[in-house]
């Protein structure tokens, strides 16, 4: 199967599921980051312009730690995100699907340095395209992932109505599956594309159109349990 | 059995868990709770139920797994047995990058100068005149740094300076090292060739009573700290051209992780060497000799730590 999840197994022999972020939207995440950077760097030195030669000396610390350490301090105490990535939904985790920690965040941070190299983060770009889980030299030194956060998912509703209906023949497993998925994806599905959908099952429905839809939806509830 | 079924047997658990992972509650039924969701998640998949369900589960599993794996050590405890010996027994077992390191970038440093002294043209292969020049007003005795006025601000605003621009510098000599180790060398190499060609110009020029007592003391602990560095760099580059028996990735995981101590030990000495080069080199008050004779103790102490520090095992 081609797509970029990647699957990590637990300790207790479950698969974990992410789906690594490409490119674009850890590109946009640093550019909102960027922009913070700026903004506190600019408040706090106009700030400490007041004090002298101590301000300047005062500034270029400040400086420093938002050059090197900004990303770590949100990476390791907001849950692995810094504001941009909880913008774009990003999470920066361990490769095992735990959450990173001062000394893997740190690597990353600094490795972006040699990531950013020639210029523009080309490096870090070309090892993004070429691994498989779109790790910068920074995340593969480090073993961490960036993926996009899926928010804890709301429980899907039990299908309404009460008709079911028993498939004519018996189905594989895959092939319930299927049936059910679709009774739950129909909320979010046009009218047209649900009757699209169905009419490629009339073997088993016996129907096309509307008729198809309900017979399917009455196959789901069946197939669930929803006597 | 019916997706129904199973999802009414087990919904109050899955809601409980889930209120269990709000921060401030108790965590104390967390851990077999989340190994029973493990197994309903597992279930859930050999059963083909809905995508909507497993991905319900995967969520919670996942948000499991970070409360349960997440948990850290307390820093504290931990540096207190780095700087202790752990930071030297590290050196110690990357002994080859080390002096790798430090011969990339002590022969370049330790033979410019008495090739100056012989050739005084060869500086001004290295450094650009200007930048020459504007040394040897800094360190002309009663000029520069050690008659200035504001002494204690512009201290300050000197070791802010020595913070951003040292530490950047140890940093980058490490990251460069992913690069199969080139930029590490280039660092390395580049750092050794421009002190060398100071420190000779400046001797031969005649400013070696003012310019040795000043850089004495904080090079003890910054000049290893760029070496450190460097050989940090070196091993992460190592690990990409040779792994061994590993997969690529994995050596370089493990390199990073060996490696990192390193950094984090020429961090702290850069720290420690800003404050020194900024409220104690550069003070007019300290008299040359005493400036000297504590530059001799810290080079011996520095050596000591490193060659004997951490031997027993805690």
């Amino acid at each position: 199967m081609i797509d970029t999840l990647c699957a990590v197994e637990t300790p207790e022999g479950v698969e974990l599921e992410f789906s690594p972020a490409g490119p674009v939207p850890r590109a946009l995440a640093w550019v909102v980051d960027a922009g913070i950077r700026c903004a506190i760097y600019l408040a706090l030195a106009s700030a400490l312009h007041g004090l002298g030669r101590v301000g300047l000396g005062l500034t270029l610390l400040v400086l420093f730690l938002l050059e090197w350490f900004y990303p770590v301090g949100f990476e390791v105490l907001a849950g692995g995100q810094t504001p941009g990535k909880k913008l774009l939904g990003l999470r920066v985790l361990r490769a095992d699907g735990a959450p990173v920690g001062w000394s893997r965040s740190t690597v990353r941070s600094l490795l972006a340095f040699a990531d950013f190299l020639p210029f523009g983060f080309a490096a870090g770009l070309t090892a993004m395209f070429l691994g498989p889980r779109c790790q910068r030299l920074g995340d593969l030194a480090a073993g961490t992932l960036v993926v996009h956060l899926e928010p804890l998912q709301a429980f899907p509703p039990a299908p309404a109505g009460a008709e079911t209906l028993p498939p004519p023949f018996p189905l594989t497993l895959q092939e319930q599956q299927a049936i059910m998925g679709f009774a739950e994806r129909a909320p979010g599905l046009t009218l047209e594309r649900a009757r699209e959908l169905a009419d490629l099952l009339e073997p088993l429905t016996g129907a096309r159109g509307d008729e198809g839809v309900r017979r399917l939806h009455a196959m789901a509830r069946a197939l669930r349990g929803l006597a | 059995m019916r997706q129904e079924r199973f999802e009414r047997a087990h919904r109050e658990e899955w809601d409980a868990f889930e209120a269990m992972l709000a921060p401030g509650q108790s965590a104390e039924r967390l851990p077999q709770t989340y190994r029973r969701i493990c197994q309903h998640l597992a279930l859930a998949r050999d059963r083909c139920y809905t995508a909507g369900l497993v991905q319900r589960l995967n969520g919670l599993v996942l948000a499991g797994h970070q409360a349960l794996y997440g948990s850290t050590l307390g820093l504290g405890p931990q540096w207190a047995r780095f700087l202790a010996g752990g930071l030297a027994r590290r050196v110690r077992a990357l002994a080859w990058p080390v002096l790798l390191a430090a011969l990339l970038f002590g022969l370049p440093f330790a033979a410019l100068p008495p090739a100056i002294a012989r050739n005084p043209q060869l500086a001004y292969l290295v450094e650009e005149p200007q930048s020459l020049a504007r040394m040897e007003s800094m360190y002309r005795p009663g000029a520069g740094r050690f008659g200035r006025a504001n002494q204690a601000q512009t201290d300050v605003a000197m070791f802010g300076y020595y913070i951003w621009n040292n530490v950047r510098i140890t940093f980058q000599t490490f990251a460069g090292g992913i690069l199969l180790g080139l930029g590490s060398a280039f660092f390395l190499l580049y750092n050794g060739l421009h002190g060398g060609a100071v420190a000779g110009h400046l001797a031969h020029a005649g400013l070696g009573p003012q310019f040795w007592p000043f850089v004495a003391t904080h090079s003890a602990l910054e000049l290893p700290a760029l070496v450190l560095a460097g050989a940090a760099g070196l091993h992460l580059g190592w690990a990409l051209l040779a792994p061994g028996r590993r997969s690529r990735a994995r050596a370089l995981l493990e390199a990073a992780r060996e490696a990192m101590p390193l950094v984090y030990g020429a961090a702290l000495m850069d720290g420690l060497a800003a404050c020194i080069e900024a409220f104690w080199s550069a003070s007019a008050l300290v008299p040359a000799a005493l400036k000297l004779t504590v530059a001799a103790l810290l080079w011996t102490a520095m050596a000591g730590y490193f060659l004997l520090a951490g031997r027993h095992h805690v």
